[in-house]
């Protein structure tokens, strides 16, 4: 039986590099169908036909499913699941919000955040904030997962799979969408962003931040944040990079004015170099920063930004 | 309107775990043990509902080993009015999955009939983040995840979600189950009057079989291993050293 992957649209457009991934990672489980819901869809399952070692692409456009709202969305994948051996999607928040509704009604357990594929009946998966990697065997007859893309490379582009359009299903009229407030920036996504730099209780204010984007803009970077730094209202939520919030690997992680608490390194060690400034020299940060320097990152920051 | 708050006994999130050698998982005895973060935020969300003349009682249950109490005593020290203690467990290592905790938590949502549930969103030794959201599949209840705000509106709820791309506002039917994140409030300190009166407000013990759950676990842990460890690297005495270093690495 073949895998069923929920592609992560959003309000018509495909989140391909995140569909990208978990494509990678679902190819160890045999052939790949995935599936593109939303009020409007059809666009994005064009550009998930698109990547190879893609079978077929299913598309159910519905304004019940406008907002990936989980009770609607679930319904449709309950419907279809009954012909796949695996459900799998990218684990973003909207796949976190819907499979575990999806694994319940199937009656199996979810297995969430799998950073490898043993086998079909086996997966690896950090726990207590990756500072464990558990590897777990399902004795489940579906197999519904979630996959944290980070560790995975991206399949390409320049297939052709057939799309096809699912069965509707019915909208249990449980909660209903008011608005989104999302901003762009205009930078490259925090999750797929090969250069991430983060800032940290250190910038001290909102108003600060403007030294961590300066260095961003600079190398083309996304920006991310701590907890700490969110809490204090400096950056907005979806710039959290941890354990409970984003996880990246780009190839390069600054983190400017971040101690380095595990909730926080849960979300970027993966990354491939790393590089650290802090006041503080006794900061655990540099205990996985490949170039570390201790400086007041007011007066370091701006003069990394000018002379790179 | 009663609110069901879940909360879940783990290691302390200032511990360090260490994974056993021999693979077969994360030692767990003689660490210091605290109440899920997230769960403290929901316990604090159901007392301010209640304060606010919402909620007109707090419930507190949680599922694991006898041990637990000590979690249920805290959230009654903050404020919850009793508690259920669901005894599934006799060793520490053994981690309920939470197909099985949603499973009894819809048996316990079935006899005290409450108008919300708040759960944390995730529980930060397994790292699920799934329990909610099973709990209110097996309910056919609406969900709301990930919650920063939460407003209760008669027979409907108005939850801000931390999402991928921000915020998102949904409306969402009552019943419903409510998972909370990590902005939603700060989590009150338990005065010590409250915690002596916590002694004895009432906490009730049962087991899955009460409710006519099989806990048996659907994942089998095959072996627990320590991640691949970074070493520290050097250290630039200047930025201009940082520079150097940064572009020998062919990093810009
Ligand atoms: C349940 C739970 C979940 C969590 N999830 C996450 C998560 O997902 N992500 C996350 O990041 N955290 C998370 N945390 C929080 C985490 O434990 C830390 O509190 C947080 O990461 C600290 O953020 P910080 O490093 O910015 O702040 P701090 O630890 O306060 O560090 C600030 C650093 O800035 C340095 N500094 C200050 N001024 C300057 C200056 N002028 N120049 C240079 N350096 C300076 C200081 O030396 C210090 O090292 C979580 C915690 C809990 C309990
Ligand atoms: C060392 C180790 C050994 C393991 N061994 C086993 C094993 O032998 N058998 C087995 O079945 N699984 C085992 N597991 C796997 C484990 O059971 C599941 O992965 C785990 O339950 C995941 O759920 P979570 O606690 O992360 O819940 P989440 O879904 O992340 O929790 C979300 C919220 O649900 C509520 N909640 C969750 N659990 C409870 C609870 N118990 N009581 C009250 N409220 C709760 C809380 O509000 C919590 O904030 C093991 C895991 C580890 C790390």
């Amino acid at each position: 039986m073949a895998t069923l992957l929920i592609g992560e649209v959003t309000d018509g457009q495909l989140g391909l590099d995140a569909t990208a991934k978990a494509v990678t990672a679902a190819q160890a489980l045999g052939e790949v169908h995935v599936l593109c819901a939303g009020a409007s869809a059809r666009g994005a399952a064009e550009q998930a036909a698109q990547i190879q070692g893609v079978a077929k692409v299913l598309v159910a456009e519905d304004p019940a499913l406008g907002h990936r709202l989980a009770e609607p969305t679930a319904a449709l994948i309950v419907q279809l699941a009954a012909s796949y051996s695996h459900v799998v999607a990218p684990a973003t928040t909207d796949a976190k919000n819907v499979l575990p509704r999806v694994a319940a009604l199937l009656d199996v357990m979810v297995i969430s955040d799998v950073t490898g594929v043993v086998d079909a009946d086996t997966f690896e998966r950090p726990i207590y904030a990756g500072n464990a990697i558990q590897t777990v065997k399902s004795s489940d007859p579906v197999k519904v997962a979630t996959i944290r893309t980070a560790g995975f490379d991206a399949a390409a582009l320049g297939n052709s799979a057939p799309i096809e359009a699912a069965p509707g299903a019915s909208d249990p009229g449980l909660s209903q969408w008011i608005e989104d407030r999302t901003a762009h920036s205009g930078r490259p996504e925090l999750t797929s962003a090969p250069v991430v730099v983060s800032g940290g209780r250190g910038i001290g204010s909102k108003d600060g931040f403007a030294i961590v984007e300066g260095l961003a803009d600079k190398l083309g970077a996304a920006v991310g944040a701590s907890r700490a730094a969110v809490d204090a209202g400096y950056a907005p939520n979806d710039w959290q990079v941890g354990q409970t919030g984003k996880v990246v690997a780009p190839n390069l992680y600054v983190a400017l004015g971040i101690s380095g608490a595990i909730q926080h390194l849960a979300g970027m060690k993966d990354s491939k170099f790393i590089v650290a400034i802090n006041k503080d020299a006794e900061a655990p940060i540099f205990q996985v920063a490949d170039f570390g320097l201790v400086a007041d990152l007011f007066t370091a920051v701006p003069e990394l930004t000018e002379k790179l | 309107m009663k609110v069901l708050v879940p909360v879940k006994r783990v290691i302390d999130y200032n511990v360090k775990v260490r994974v056993r050698a021999d693979g077969s998982g994360v030692d767990l005895a003689n660490v210091k043990m605290s109440m899920n973060p997230f769960d403290e935020i929901a316990v604090e969300e159901a007392i301010r509902l209640k304060e606010q003349g919402t909620a007109t009682e707090v419930v507190a249950v949680s599922i694991g080993v006898r041990q637990a109490q000590e979690t249920l005593r805290t959230a009654l020290a903050m404020g919850a009015d009793r508690a259920i203690l669901v005894i599934a467990s006799e060793d520490v290592h053994q981690d309920i999955e939470p197909l099985a905790v949603a499973k009894i938590l819809a048996g316990v949502v079935k006899e005290e009939a409450p108008g919300l549930v708040l759960c944390g969103k995730q529980a930060i030794d397994n790292d699920m983040n799934a329990t909610g959201q099973m709990l209110a599949a097996l309910l056919g209840w609406g969900q709301a995840t990930f919650a920063s705000e939460l407003k209760v509106e008669g027979e409907q709820a108005t939850v801000v979600r931390e999402v991928d791309g921000g915020l998102q506002a949904i409306r969402v039917r009552m019943p419903a189950v409510v998972t909370v994140d990590l902005r939603m409030n700060e989590p009150r300190y338990a005065s010590l009057p409250n915690i002596m009166k916590a002694k004895k407000k009432p906490l009730e013990e049962k087991t899955p079989a009460d409710y006519g759950v099989d806990v048996t676990p659907r994942l089998s842990v095959v072996k627990t291993t320590e991640p691949a460890s970074r070493k520290a690297g050097v250290m630039a005495k200047s930025v201009d050293e940082l520079v150097d270093m940064i572009k020998g690495a062919g990093l810009v």
